[in-house]
């Protein structure tokens, strides 16, 4: 229980009214954000990472905690009202939730989103309060053999396992990896790939290539192919819920909370898997019993892949807080946030900054439970946002991505690089690169190579010493696994296209 | 992430007229090719350091080999028709053909952006870059997007300074904000 302990001592520490007011501000500015069509929660994290700039540690993760949770929910809105996930794992709520409010139920959709996040939120939290000391008092003994395993099993993951073209995942990994590379050499202090321009020489900031790669790629990518014609926007009244739906919304939400942690918190996460799962779980246990509603606009359909979703995300705190490794964009951005106020993330984090993480989970706690009460009553005004005209949307989009990049170092040449890196998103949104590989190859790139090199070091050269700590060798033997059965299906699983193979699930119903 | 459409069952983004074989991405791995091939370079021209057996060259090397190899199977991955997926989005019409005029105006308003942010200040070039990029994609009230990028931008600029402690450009307003 001493864990509880902690996030108790966390709690009171976060409870000031001032901190209260920033995790407010960043509820709302994540909300506002998030509900922005085109915005995932990774890019409101890094859009508005410079709000945060100029505050103490403290306040700007608890900041952090309420925008990562309000971009989050902000995203559950649109998958509803516009039918249009911005990001993968929105798509399960898009499935049954627009279709609830196109049948004039919108108000409970969004009700069991809201509902359920908070409660996939708060379990998923405990866990990490539970997991993520325990995880980090045994990774203090990780050798480096085994992190630069871990590592590896964790670009593999996103750039084979998870996409749905494995030579793609391997470009948009390299291209990060290869991003990774400029600056200075760690060890020798000699600068790679810099060409004699001095600002490249101490690394890219992970902010303007993640903002770049995600806002203005994507505000580029709409720049051409702008679609011409408004999109229907279902109306929405206050959220509630009848008894009915709160019956019918208890088992997903828990089940759904079940799928999604343990997907987060290994390194290979995301939240496709998961939400696929609960979503086809529902739909399994709804047959029979009202089960002819899904592919209708079935709660349980929004329910449980909002609640997988939400606890994912909650997961991926235990690999970022207890080993340093991200493993989604979502966390990466955070990451690259903590290392900007001089903090080393890794297993020592937990003991080092243990004030700090437990504010920050704590905080977690206290983002979630405000989401609930600020945003239920504000969801017609949420939903007014999504009239906003394109154009002014998408320019109000650059504005802050350049004001973002360009705060960083208050340097024109920011927004240059800003710039490129957006017309690489725009290149990777052509051909089909995902983002994901990419932004983990950047950051892991470094880390690995850190520890390769100081695990070669120790052992003077010799090879053989990346496979001398039993947990490299379990892990390897992992990410062979993975490959061959990725190899054997020949197709990729079904996540990838989840409302392809829904569609000849229900076609198969239907016949 | 592919759109959901929701009555129009379509096939693969990129609409019903999606190219058999699409050659732009030969392009794209001949600049995989390239970038690979200067990683390469590049760390050939580094020293090795001392008592470090990895050095700062094999990282390098690892990645721009890899590089070059993915370039010349994303090519060959071409040449025999895999068509990548283009990214859908809500507000993406992949139907349609691409805006290169579109995504030129706003490069172009972008750069305008770098050039003169630290002489005319935050405060007009952000200004200027709200309006130019509503302009671009095709907001046709000129007036409201320059009267609400001047608002954004100078709210932007005190939020940033008073707020946070950041001064941003002030270029030639000093003395004025």
């Amino acid at each position: 229980m001493d864990s509880f302990d902690l996030l108790w001592g966390g709690l009171s520490a976060a409870v000031t009214p001032e901190n209260l007011m920033y995790a407010a501000i960043g509820v709302l500015l994540g909300t506002f954000v998030g509900v922005l069509p085109g915005i995932g929660p990774a890019m409101a994290v890094a859009l508005l990472l410079p709000v945060t700039y100029g505050l103490e540690a403290t306040s700007s993760f608890i900041m952090f905690a309420g925008i990562y949770y309000g971009g989050m929910y902000g995203g559950s809105t649109t998958s509803i009202l516009l039918n249009t996930p911005g990001e993968s794992a929105s798509v399960m709520t898009a499935l049954e939730g627009n279709k609830m409010a196109k049948r004039g139920r919108a108000a409970q959709a969004l009700a069991t989103a809201a509902i359920g996040s908070f409660i996939a939120g708060t379990i998923g939290t405990l866990l990490v309060a539970f997991f993520a000391p325990a995880l980090a008092s045994v990774a203090v003994d990780i050798g480096a053999p085994s992190y630069f395993a871990i590592m590896v099993l964790a670009l593999v993951m996103t750039a084979t396992v998870i996409g749905a073209s494995v030579i793609r995942g391997l470009v948009a990994l390299f291209v990060g990896l290869t991003i990774g590379l400029v600056g200075l050499d760690l060890n020798t202090g000699q600068p790679r790939l810099s060409f004699g321009v001095a600002q490249l020489n101490d690394r890219l900031d992970i902010v303007v290539v993640a903002v770049g790669i995600f806002a203005l790629g994507e505000a580029l990518w709409v720049a051409a192919h702008l679609r011409r014609t408004p999109l229907q926007v279902v109306p929405v009244g206050r959220p509630w819920m009848g008894r009915a739906d709160v019956r019918r919304s208890v088992g997903p939400w828990l089940r759904g909370t079940a799928y999604g942690f343990p997907f987060g918190a290994i390194p290979a996460g995301g939240a496709e898997i998961p939400t696929f799962l609960s979503y086809v779980t529902e739909k399994r246990l709804a047959r029979g019993k009202g089960g002819e509603e899904f592919g209708e606009g079935a709660i349980e359909g929004v329910a449980g892949p909002e609640a997988a979703n939400n606890a994912s995300a909650a997961g991926m705190f235990v690999p970022m807080l207890a080993l340093g490794i991200p493993v989604t964009a979502t966390a990466s951005v955070m990451l690259a946030a903590l290392q900007g106020y001089g903090i080393t993330p890794g297993p020592q984090l937990m003991t080092e900054q243990s004030d700090l993480v437990w504010t920050l989970l704590a905080s977690l706690l206290i983002g979630n439970f405000l989401l609930l009460v600020l945003n239920l009553p504000l969801a017609p005004m949420w939903a007014k946002l999504l009239r906003i005209p394109r154009p002014q949307l998408y320019a109000g989009i650059l504005f802050f991505a350049c004001l973002g990049a360009y705060a960083t170092n208050l340097d024109p040449f920011d927004v240059g690089l800003l710039l490129v890196f957006g017309l690489l998103g725009l290149a990777m949104r052509r051909f089909g690169l995902p983002v994901l590989p990419l932004i983990l190859g950047v950051i892991l790139g470094p880390l690995m190579e850190t520890k390769l090199r100081e695990a070669l070091t120790i052992s003077d050269g010799d090879a053989s010493a990346l496979v001398s700590e039993p947990l490299a060798v379990v892990v390897y033997v992992v990410i062979a696994l993975a490959l061959l059965a990725r190899v054997l299906r020949r197709r990729p699983a079904a996540p990838t296209h989840p409302e392809e193979t829904d569609r000849r699930d229900e076609e198969l119903v239907n016949r | 992430m592919s759109t959901l459409a929701p009555d129009t069952h379509d096939t693969a983004p990129g609409g019903p007229a999606a190219p058999r074989r699409d050659l732009a991405q030969l392009g794209l791995a001949a600049v995989l090719a390239v970038v690979g091939a200067l990683t390469v370079y590049d760390a050939t021209t580094l020293g090795t350091g001392f008592a470090d057996p990895v050095g700062p060259r094999v990282f390098p090397y690892v990645i721009g080999t890899g590089m070059v190899v993915l370039a010349v199977l994303l090519a060959v991955a071409a040449l025999r028709g895999d068509v990548p997926e283009a990214e859908g989005g809500e507000d993406v019409d992949l139907t349609s053909d691409t805006d290169w005029l579109t995504v030129a105006k706003l490069v172009a308003v972008l750069l305008f952006t770098i050039a003169t942010v630290d002489v005319l200040g935050w405060a007009i070039s952000g200004a200027v870059l709200f309006a130019g990029s509503a302009w671009s994609l095709g907001s046709r009230t000129l007036l409201r997007d320059v009267l609400v990028g001047a608002v954004l931008a100078v709210a932007s600029w005190y939020a940033f300074y008073v707020g946070l402690g950041i001064p941003l450009a002030p270029g030639i307003l000093d003395g004025i904000l």
